[in-house]
This record gives C-alpha cells, sequence and structure tokens, in this order.
C-alpha cells in the first residue's frame, strides 16, 4: 500500500482503455473548476468518481461528452481523440445520464429511447418522406431493438406512457436505457442513485453490474459511498479540480486526505481544534469506513 | 354513468327539472315556426309563419338538439348512444346555446329596426321556452362531483355544472360501420363549414358561430367527440382520404364565385400555417417572418410566369415555376438559418422578424429607381395569367357532371393537391426519425445533443424544409391573387396570411398537430372575411382572443395528446395517476448539470 495513487496507466489488467482524458483543464474565465485530470476507463471496468460538491465532477463529464470545450488536455476514445461536439461524441460511443433528470418529458418512453437511437440509424427526410424501401424496415427495427433495451431496463409495460408521468426511480431508469439506445461502449452515469431509498439503489447497482456484462466500460459519479465501493473496480476522488487519489475502494477509504476533503482539515490553533481531535480519534476508533458512510448519507437523504 | 347525487347548480328537484327542460327546449322549438318580426327589412325573413328563416334555422337547430339531448337524459333505448360521456352538461349547454341565439336574435332585431315593438310573439316564444330550458336544464344534477380544489363561489359551480367525465372504451363495431361514421362525421364538418362560408350577412354568421360554438362544446362534453378521435386514430389513411374527400367536395357545393375565393384562400393560408407548424410545432423555431418565404416563392413564381409586367419575361411551364418558387425559398431559408440557428432562444425570433420586414423593404426598393428593376417595387407585378394546365384553363368557368366550376373553384383544387403534398410532408416526417429529433431539440436542446442529434443540422432542415413548403404555396397563391405586392408580405396586417395570423393560427389550432393549423387557419381566415364591420378592431379582437386562448385552453383548439398532457393533468384516460414519491425521492434532485 506503499503505492496508494496508482496512477491509470499502471492499472491495465482488465483490458484496453476505452477512454482516456489526459491533461483536461476547464477554466470559465478566472475560476479553473477542472485542473490537469487524468483518467483512463477500460473495457469491463466500472470506475467510479467522487468528491465533496463542487469538486468538478459534472464539469470533467461536461468535457468529456463535448459540452463544454476543455480549455486543455485532450479526451480519446479507443484510441481516437474526440472532437469536442456532443452529437460526435455519442456518435463514437460514449452515452450519458444526467445529474438532474433531462427527459424529453411530453415524448413517450419508447419515443424516448428511439431519439437514444438516432445515431445508430441513418434514414433521413427523403426516406421518410417518400417511405423509401428500408425505411419500414429500419424503423420497425429500431422499435425492436428500444423495446429489448426497454425489457432489459424493465419499463416494457410503460412503453406508451409519457416520461414525464413516470414515477421518479423509473425517469432515473430511462435515462440509462435512452443512453444505451445509442450501443455505446462507455456510459457516463452522473449520480444515478440520487434521490433514491436504498431498495431502488440496490436495483440500480445490479443494473449497472448487467450493463457491465454486456461489455460496456461505466464512469459513474455518485455520493452514495456504500454504493460506490459496492460497484466499483477502481475510484477517483477530485476535490477542488483536480484529481487526489486513485485506486481500488480499500485505498480511497484507507486514505487521510479523502476524510480530510470531505470533512474538512483543521488548521493549526484553530478555535474547537481540540474537539476536531477528539472526534478524528474516536473516528479512527471505530472505523473510518462506516462513518463515512453514514455521514454522506444524511447529507443526500437531508 | 351519470352520479345522481351530484349536487345541482339550481336546487331543483330533479323529476321536475328534466321535464321543465323537454318542455322549454320544446316551446323554443315552436316559436322558430312563428314569425319573430313583422318586416322583411331584416335579412334572413323572420316574417313567415311555418316556414324559419335565417337566424330561426339556428334556433330551431339549437332547440332541437336540447330536445334530442334532453330526452336522451330519460334514458331512452336508442338516443344514449348520444351520450357516452356526460348527459346533462350537453343538455344545459345546448340550452345556453339556443338562449343565446334567441337573445342574440332578439337584440339584433331591436336594434337594426329600431325597438322592441318591432318583435312578434314568435321571438318571445322562442325565448321563454330558451330561457325555461336553461333554468330548468340548471337544476338536473351535475355529471361529475364538484371539484373538492375549488372555492364554492358561484362561478365555480356553474363551472362545474358544465364539467363531464370522460366516456369509456366504445364497443367494437365491424370496420364498415366505423368507417362510416367517419364518413359521416366528415360530412357533417363539410356541411357545417360551408353553411358558415354560405352565410349571406353579419347577422347569420354571428348566430351560427354561436351554434357552432355551444353545439361543439356540448357534443364534446358528451363524449361524441372522444368517441369520433378513437375512431380516426384507428383509422387514419381513412380519416385521412375522408377529410380529402371532403375538401374536394366543397367547390361543387359552391356556385358564389366569392364564396368559392374565400375557401381557396382559406386552404393557402391554411396550408402555409401547416408549413409554419413544421418549424414551430415540432423543431419549436420560434419564426416570425414565415410569410416572406411565402413571398419568395409567390415572386419567383411571379416573375417566371410570362407577366406582361414582369421584368423578366420569361414563361415557364407551371411544374417549373413551382419548382423554381420552391428552390428560391429554399435558398432564402438556407441564407436566413446557417448563421442564425446556431444561436438559441430567442435570436432567432428577432432574426426572422428582420428577414421579415428586409424582405419587404428590399422588393419595395427593388423599383429601377432605388435599385435595379426586378419586382417593380411598390406596384408589384400585376396580371400574372392564369394557369393552363394540359389545356385546363384555369381562368373559366368549366361544367363538371351538372356542376359549374368556376375560376376560384379551379385554383381550390389545385391548392388543395399542395395542400395535400404538404399535410403528407407533415405526418411523415413527425412519425420519422427525424420528426423525433425535431421533438426532442425542442423539449431539451442540451440532452438532445447528448443523444447524438446535430441539433444544427436538424434545426436548419426543419427552417428549410419549412420554407420549402411555404414557396410552394406561394406559386399558387401568385396565380390566385393576380398580383404580387410587397404589402401581401407583412409582419401583422389586416388581411391574412401575414406573419402574425400565421403564428396565431399555429398557436390557436393546436402547435405539433396536423389538423390544429387548418381549423386555426380557417377560423381566422372565416371570421374577418365574414365579419366586415370588424375591420377596425380586428387587431384588437384577434389579440383579445389569443389571450383568451391561452387563459382556458393553452394547447389549442386541437390538442395533440402530449400537450393535453402537459397542460392538463388530470383525467387523461390511459395514463396512471402520478404516484406519490416516497419522502426520500422528494426534494433531492438537484439543480445544474
Amino acid at each position: 500500500m506503499t503505492d496508494m495513487t496508482r496512477t491509470a496507466t499502471t492499472t491495465t489488467d482488465t483490458g484496453t482503455p476505452v477512454l482516456d482524458a489526459s491533461g483536461v483543464t476547464m477554466r470559465f474565465g478566472g475560476l479553473t473548476a477542472v485542473r490537469d485530470v487524468d483518467l483512463t476507463v477500460n473495457a469491463g471496468e466500472i470506475v467510479g468518481l467522487i468528491g465533496p460538491n463542487g469538486a468538478g465532477k459534472t464539469t470533467f463529464f461536461n468535457c468529456l461528452t463535448g459540452l463544454y470545450v476543455p480549455t486543455e488536455g485532450k479526451v480519446s476514445y479507443k484510441g481516437t481523440v474526440l472532437p469536442p461536439k456532443p452529437h460526435l461524441v455519442t456518435q463514437a460511443g460514449i452515452a450519458r445520464t444526467f445529474q438532474n433528470i433531462r427527459l424529453f418529458a411530453n415524448m413517450t418512453v419508447l419515443e424516448n429511447v428511439l431519439v437514444g437511437r438516432h445515431t445508430r440509424t441513418k434514414e433521413g427526410l427523403w426516406s421518410a418522406l417518400l417511405r423509401l424501401p428500408g425505411y419500414k424496415k429500419a424503423e420497425n427495427a429500431s422499435r425492436a431493438r428500444c423495446m429489448e433495451i426497454l425489457e432489459f431496463i424493465g419499463l416494457q409495460d410503460k412503453a406508451d406512457h409519457l416520461a414525464r408521468n413516470l414515477p421518479y426511480g423509473d425517469q432515473r431508469k430511462l435515462e440509462i436505457a435512452r443512453a444505451l439506445a445509442s450501443d455505446p461502449g462507455l456510459l457516463l452515469l452522473d449520480e444515478p442513485t440520487a434521490g433514491m431509498n436504498p431498495q431502488e439503489t440496490r436495483v440500480t447497482e445490479e443494473l449497472i453490474f448487467a450493463i457491465r456484462d454486456q461489455g460496456i466500460a461505466v464512469l459513474v459519479i455518485e455520493h452514495d459511498m456504500r454504493f460506490i465501493f459496492n460497484l466499483c473496480d477502481r475510484v477517483t476522488v477530485l476535490v477542488q479540480g483536480e484529481k487526489l487519489v486513485e485506486g481500488t475502494a480499500e485505498v480511497v477509504q484507507g486514505d487521510e486526505r479523502v476524510v480530510a476533503a470531505y470533512l474538512g482539515t483543521p488548521f493549526e490553533g484553530a478555535p474547537g481544534a481540540d474537539e476536531v481531535a477528539e472526534v478524528e480519534a474516536a473516528e479512527a476508533e471505530a472505523g473510518t469506513s462506516t462513518t463515512k458512510t453514514t455521514t454522506t448519507e444524511e447529507e443526500d437523504t437531508r | 354513468m351519470t352520479t345522481q347525487n351530484a349536487p345541482a347548480f339550481l336546487a331543483l328537484p330533479t323529476a321536475a327539472a328534466r321535464p321543465a327542460t323537454t318542455a322549454g327546449a320544446a316551446i323554443a322549438l315552436v316559436g322558430t315556426f312563428l314569425a319573430w318580426t313583422w318586416t322583411d327589412e331584416f335579412p334572413g325573413d323572420l316574417t313567415v309563419t311555418g316556414y324559419p328563416g335565417g337566424l330561426q334555422v339556428l334556433a330551431l337547430i339549437g332547440a332541437a338538439l336540447t330536445l334530442l339531448f334532453a330526452l336522451s337524459g330519460y334514458g331512452i333505448k336508442g338516443l344514449r348512444w348520444l351520450t357516452p360521456g356526460g348527459t346533462n352538461s350537453p343538455t344545459r349547454l345546448l340550452a345556453l346555446g339556443t338562449l343565446g341565439v334567441v337573445g342574440y336574435s332578439i337584440g339584433a332585431i331591436t336594434v337594426k329596426l329600431g325597438g322592441i315593438v318591432n318583435l312578434e310573439p314568435g321571438a318571445w316564444i322562442s325565448a321563454t321556452g330558451a330561457l325555461i330550458a336553461v333554468i330548468a336544464s340548471l337544476g338536473l344534477p351535475n355529471d361529475l362531483p364538484a371539484d373538492p380544489d375549488s372555492s364554492p363561489n358561484p362561478w365555480n359551480r356553474f363551472r362545474d355544472s358544465l364539467r363531464a367525465p370522460t366516456p369509456d372504451r366504445a364497443k367494437e363495431l365491424p370496420a364498415w360501420a366505423e368507417i362510416l361514421i367517419i364518413a359521416g362525421a366528415f360530412g357533417i364538418g363539410l356541411y357545417v363549414f360551408t353553411y358558415g362560408i354560405d352565410t349571406e350577412y353579419a347577422e347569420l354568421f354571428i348566430g351560427f358561430m354561436i351554434t357552432v360554438a355551444f353545439g361543439f362544446t356540448a357534443v364534446s362534453r358528451a363524449g361524441l367527440i372522444a368517441r369520433i378521435t378513437a375512431l380516426t386514430t384507428k383509422h387514419r389513411n381513412v380519416t385521412l382520404t375522408a377529410a380529402l374527400v371532403a375538401a374536394f367536395c366543397f367547390p361543387f357545393t359552391q356556385q358564389n364565385e366569392e364564396y368559392a375565393l374565400i375557401g381557396a384562400n382559406i386552404l393557402i393560408f391554411a396550408t402555409v400555417a401547416l408549413g409554419l407548424n413544421v418549424v414551430v410545432g415540432l423543431a419549436g423555431l420560434l419564426d416570425l417572418g414565415y410569410v416572406a418565404f411565402l413571398g419568395v416563392g409567390a415572386y419567383a413564381a411571379a416573375l417566371v410566369s410570362g407577366s406582361p409586367l414582369s421584368p423578366i419575361g420569361v414563361q415557364f411551364p407551371f411544374w417549373a415555376a413551382v419548382l423554381t418558387g420552391a428552390a428560391a425559398s429554399l435558398v432564402f431559408g438556407v441564407i436566413i438559418g446557417a448563421p442564425t440557428l446556431r444561436l438559441r432562444g430567442d435570436y432567432l425570433a428577432i432574426v426572422t422578424l428582420g428577414f421579415g420586414e428586409i424582405f419587404r423593404l428590399t422588393v419595395n426598393a427593388l423599383n429601377g429607381v432605388s435599385g435595379p428593376d426586378l419586382t417593380n417595387g411598390s406596384q408589384g407585378i400585376p396580371s400574372i395569367p392564369d394557369l393552363n394546365i394540359l389545356g385546363f384553363d384555369f381562368g373559366i368557368s368549366h361544367d363538371i357532371g351538372g356542376f359549374t366550376l368556376g375560376r376560384s373553384a379551379n385554383y381550390y383544387l389545385l391548392m388543395l393537391l399542395f395542400t395535400g403534398v404538404v399535410v403528407m410532408v407533415f405526418r411523415r416526417s413527425n412519425e420519422s426519425r427525424i420528426g423525433r429529433a425535431w421533438v426532442a431539440i425542442r423539449e431539451d436542446e442540451t440532452a438532445a445533443t447528448a443523444m447524438g442529434i446535430n441539433a444544427f443540422r436538424l434545426k436548419l432542415l426543419a427552417f428549410a424544409l419549412g420554407a420549402t413548403l411555404a414557396g410552394l404555396a406561394g406559386t399558387v397563391q401568385a396565380h390566385v391573387s393576380y398580383t404580387v405586392t410587397p404589402e401581401q408580405y407583412q409582419f401583422a396586417g389586416s388581411v391574412p396570411p401575414n406573419s402574425a395570423f400565421l403564428l396565431a393560427a399555429v398557436i390557436l389550432g393546436g402547435m405539433g398537430t396536423l389538423s390544429g393549423p387548418l381549423v386555426g387557419a380557417a377560423l381566422l381566415y372565416l371570421i374577418p372575411a365574414k365579419l366586415q364591420f370588424m375591420q377596425d378592431y380586428q387587431l384588437f379582437l384577434f389579440g383579445l382572443a389569443l389571450i383568451l386562448l391561452m387563459r382556458f385552453r393553452p394547447e389549442g383548439l386541437v390538442a395533440d395528446r402530449r400537450k393535453q398532457l402537459e397542460f392538463h393533468e388530470t383525467g387523461q384516460l390511459d395514463v396512471p395517476p402520478d404516484e406519490p414519491l416516497t419522502d426520500t425521492a422528494a426534494g433531492t434532485t438537484k439543480a445544474g448539470a
């Protein structure tokens, strides 16, 4: 455990890299939201991205998917550098969900998934207007594939419902289904269990494992530590826009800097420093992992 | 279906209210057969006993329908199909409508002939009957229990009394019967529309509007509209054919050239509105200068029409002129769209508004004095020759099967072909991968791009397609109106089509629907055309109508299923009630992506 911040290049045990982001920096005027972050996701891997609020996780996601053009650095998918255009990124094979659900609320569930299928179908306007040969076939094939995905995700009975009328948990699921429809090689999930109860979280966990088993690598942002440490092969911690630690669950859980980043570091001679020291001592006794988990869970469900 | 214990607006015993309603309607019915006034100075000749005319006919229809629905309320076998939804609220609405028509007639006669003495007893009998029917029908129990959320003030209680449940699923009928019902419905629709166009004086048209408004609401409360809609969604191709056949039959019912011209103009207006609906309704791009594309098409067609005053002295065959017009509009659409569609939100609205004005001013300036002579400036291009396709001269009357088709009817039929094309384009693109991408962009552009949609390209496609469709319509419009002038293509003016009216037709009719803009355009054209005295207040009344519509029916007259669910969350059929969120789920969604 000496090499606690194992870099991505040393962990090539699971397969070839799917996503390779190097030196990604994002500045908004004077504010540097993401600074020089490297991240690799290998085939068949589930990687977690954690960090306190405002650490730049979602900004980093947006840089990966082309919603933001990174100020510096490059992102490559399976060896080719991605252009910073969202639709080209999706075309290449990276699909994502959003932190705050962004479904097409007034379209049906099936239509939502069909939109996700956009990049994998070719039929243009003329084909639709003139009903060229192959149009019906392609449309039927899309529908069949989308129903397959809905069955996989468990929403096949609600295909004709409007997305806005789905319960919260199903909306989260539908976002994942919509992302899966583009047949991605890498799925980016931005807080997939936010606002879910423990049972729903468990179901999502199973779902993500099932997605991984289909050969899709997953990069997931989440605040629920138990969820992250159950799920992920590797976890990267982002603090104030910089990568702090990367490694397996045990490595990250054992890192004092991670605890400090989440709870704050007391500086010398600060008022109440003694109490903090006491608490820390108590924590050390009780075992860091459980304390951390409960703290963050409380934060989430508040 | 009727919950008998729901309280009525007026506390009358049901046993008395129903016979009283029936009797009132019957009295009103009898009254329409008597003379309403003594002189035939009031249009429609309401003086003959035993032969109702003009407004009396409308009152007669209202009273007869009230009677019919009141009788249906007794549960008489054979009438029950009339009221699969509400039973008493349609009766109330029809009684109100009858009273409205009779009351309006009395008012109009009094004002026109200068005094209440000009009324004959027949009018009073009908009015009394209608009043009895209204009061008694308000004593009939409500179809739905009162809305527990609304405060029980009289206005809310009155509105409650007009609410009705949605009908449950209809019994399966054999396919031929269903198709026959659709055909019948379109037949009735054509008849009502033709009646409206044929009204010869403003009083009759207003009476017609009152009858139609109350009648339509009553029929929809009774659940018949829902039933028909269910059938039309089931047999969509049959419906489309029936609609086309009904529209095709229209000129054969019009022997009057003026009314046939109204029909042709409505069709042009409706077609352009439907083209705009691709841009606004599907892709969600607010285009405030759409009429300019109609102008581009019309000018292009006029320039190559062989008009002696066209600065370009060429005469293309019509098909080539159509292609020229469409291509010119397409080019302009791409030129305007390419730089602006990269931006979001209001920029496009501002730029298109500007483009609309620039088009008009440029055409004005290209007169040989302030610019090269291309369009004759403000004089426009007059005396555009009539079309002659395969020896069929559009300028003269033709006798076909005993019907005379005048010039306007000829153009109406030509325009119908174009409308058919636009309808097909709208329908097919809407249901395709492209249409879904448009709706996705409208719903959430960021999410749409994240799904792999090239938002800019698809928006440009929608914009260019909309422009092309307008250009197509423009080529016919140039021939119908003989002349194209810059003043025909303004942002807002007294004569539709102009950009404001086109947008209004789309919004009023129902964004994103096929029939909505057609209905909206028909209403927006017909009302000003029929009520000449309104001309001065047209824009004012038009604004008022829009405000009222936005307040009471924001999804437009014809709502697509999505929009209806968006604005009125409750009371939908095949949609489950929202499950209440669990405590942990509520309120933890965070903002910001």
